[in-house]
């Protein structure tokens, strides 16, 4: 079956001022039929870019994209009636009530909200007791599940996210992330993007994306796996003094604040407890501890920034 | 503990007509202490942070930020605390070395100081290159850099920082508690919201704010304890959960 999203050697670049920013650097990558698919990446990885050329707003310099089958240039027209795009910024009417938003979107696609009540009813329900508000007066959390109606009132076969979580709180978050996986069982294809890292688990698969490049396409699961190296998380009393000394050891090879420990990787690789304990012994600290642990996704994603 | 606290608040109270945003808090912050601010969105951090910074008038209670009295001083608490946003608010349209000298002349600072300071930033942060770049064109990992250095520009007693690192990536994330945990080692006392809940377990110790009401203040590992969790997302989604005001 072909895929549902299809992305072969993308290029972009833009001019800022003098300065070229390569925005997409030969992006390849396939989503298939249903799948709940993560872009994860930073500020400036090109997330946005991506979404925009395959909503058809933006054209790329190189390569070839296509969406249900259908030519991102060619067939801009048909993708247009079959996706769904939630940008970044809010970009309802402010001025409309969530009534007439909606109704407003619906009426662009000649649908209704009746028709697809079914789609969209447990999101809507919750903005429901505020029909009459004016978007613009809606706080962070209501205007992004308006949005997301607004996105879903024509039945999308794909659905874009860009960032819907960002700047929302872990409650709300938690809850958004629930609402994908009730869409992805109704058949709906998603592709969402997310700055945090611990979303990334919560995909199927993700891209891992810095700065224009994918590093890595994978379930998250496999990501985590694909992390080589032995990590330690080492602990004291005084957790800035034990990171300037770290670092400062000639066997480190990274040393990295998570929390409330640090994760280390020592050069050479060690994985002998004795041998990695007798280092870390050298370092005059309180309450020290240390134990071997499993990579998560931002201790991968730091490793593939480094290569 | 009296004269080495940095903030101190008794029953902080804002009202927005019928509507109680922040409703009787009362908390401490030592000196050179990492004070994480949490909360879910709509829960009255922004309100409380506003008010402590002297931006909005309290409706009533007690509070004293860098030793000054909020409902009396607050312009000399005002001179004595740096504030970072989570919108970029330095001036676009200048240079990084612009800025820098608008914000030291703003707060004060002798033409010499601003000189030292300049050369003492972009050297400290690798942006001699940069130095005459718009801050417009800058990542934005440096901006927020470049933001917290401006903030701490005439070496405030009290730093406020509003979610100061949505967006950047992981390294970068780093870098940037890496020079937090720097100031409050230098004395500084940082003050601090976020959504990332790894970035609280940074803190010494966190307020959770739920309803306009602080829930809990611990430190991360009391937190945990007490609440019977492993990280402190558990222990934030177990009290947010119990809000009852309705979003809208």
């Amino acid at each position: 079956m072909n895929p549902s999203i299809h992305v072969a050697d993308v290029n972009k670049s833009f001019a800022l001022g003098k300065v070229k920013v390569e925005a997409l650097k030969s992006i390849s990558v396939d989503v298939a039929r249903g799948e709940l698919f993560g872009l994860i990446g930073p500020d400036g990885a090109g997330k946005t870019t991506l979404f925009r050329i395959l909503t058809t707003l933006m054209l790329a310099d190189s390569g070839e994209a296509t969406v249900d089958g259908l030519d991102v240039v060619r067939d801009h027209k048909e993708i247009r009636k079959r996706v769904g795009y939630m940008p970044g910024r809010f970009s309802l009417y402010p001025d409309l009530t969530v009534a007439e938003n909606l109704s407003f979107f619906a009426t662009l696609f000649s649908t209704s909200l009746k028709e697809n009540y079914d789609l969209v009813k447990s999101i809507y329900q919750q903005i429901e007791p505020f029909e009459k508000r004016k978007a613009g007066a809606l706080s962070g959390g209501m205007k992004q599940k308006l949005a997301l109606s607004c996105a879903l009132i024509h039945r999308p076969t794909v659905l874009f996210l860009d960032e819907p979580t960002t700047g929302v709180d872990a409650v709300s978050r938690k809850e958004f992330w629930y609402l994908l996986r009730e869409l992805q069982q109704a058949g709906i294809t998603i592709m969402v993007s997310t700055p945090y890292m611990d979303e990334a688990g919560l995909c199927d698969r993700v891209a891992l994306m810095q700065e224009g490049r994918i590093m890595e396409i994978n379930s998250p699961r496999q990501v985590t796996k694909n992390f080589k190296k032995a990590l330690w998380s080492v602990r004291a009393s005084d957790m800035y003094k034990l990171m300037m000394d770290l670092r400062a050891l000639d066997q480190v090879e990274t040393c990295y604040p998570f929390g409330q420990e640090h994760h280390v990787v020592f050069k050479g690789d060690i994985r002998d407890a004795e041998q990695a304990r007798a280092i870390v012994s050298t370092i005059e600290a309180s309450h020290l501890q240390m134990n071997q642990i499993e990579a998560t996704i931002e201790d991968c994603f730091m490793e593939l920034m480094r290569q | 503990m009296t004269g080495e606290l940095a903030i101190s608040v008794q029953e902080l109270t804002k009202r927005f007509g019928d509507f109680t945003a922040v409703d009787a808090v009362t908390f401490s912050v030592s000196r050179g202490e990492i004070f994480g601010f949490l909360g879910a969105n709509g829960a009255g951090k922004t309100t409380a942070m506003r008010m402590l910074c002297g931006l909005s008038f309290p409706t009533s209670g007690q509070a004293q930020v860098a030793g000054f009295d909020l409902f009396t001083e607050s312009e000399k608490i005002k001179k004595n605390i740096g504030y970072m946003s989570q919108k970029f608010s330095l001036y676009e349209d200048l240079t990084i070395v612009e800025n820098i000298r608008f914000y030291g002349g703003i707060y004060g600072l002798t033409d010499e100081e601003i000189r030292s300071k300049t050369e003492f930033m972009l050297h400290h942060l690798h942006l001699e290159d940069q130095a005459k770049t718009l801050t417009r064109s800058l990542p934005l990992g440096w901006k927020q850099k470049i933001s917290f250095s401006v903030a701490m520009l005439h070496r405030p007693q009290i730093v406020f920082l509003d979610e100061p690192t949505g967006g950047v990536d992981p390294v970068t994330r780093r870098e940037f508690w890496t020079m937090i945990y720097q100031a409050a080692h230098e004395g500084t006392t940082v003050f601090v919201t976020t959504h990332y809940m790894d970035e609280a377990e940074y803190c010494d110790r966190l307020s959770i704010m739920v309803d306009g009401r602080i829930e809990a203040l611990d430190s991360p590992q009391e937190l945990k304890k007490q609440f019977g969790v492993a990280n402190m997302e558990e222990v934030f989604v177990k009290l947010a959960r119990k809000a009852k005001r309705t979003e809208a």
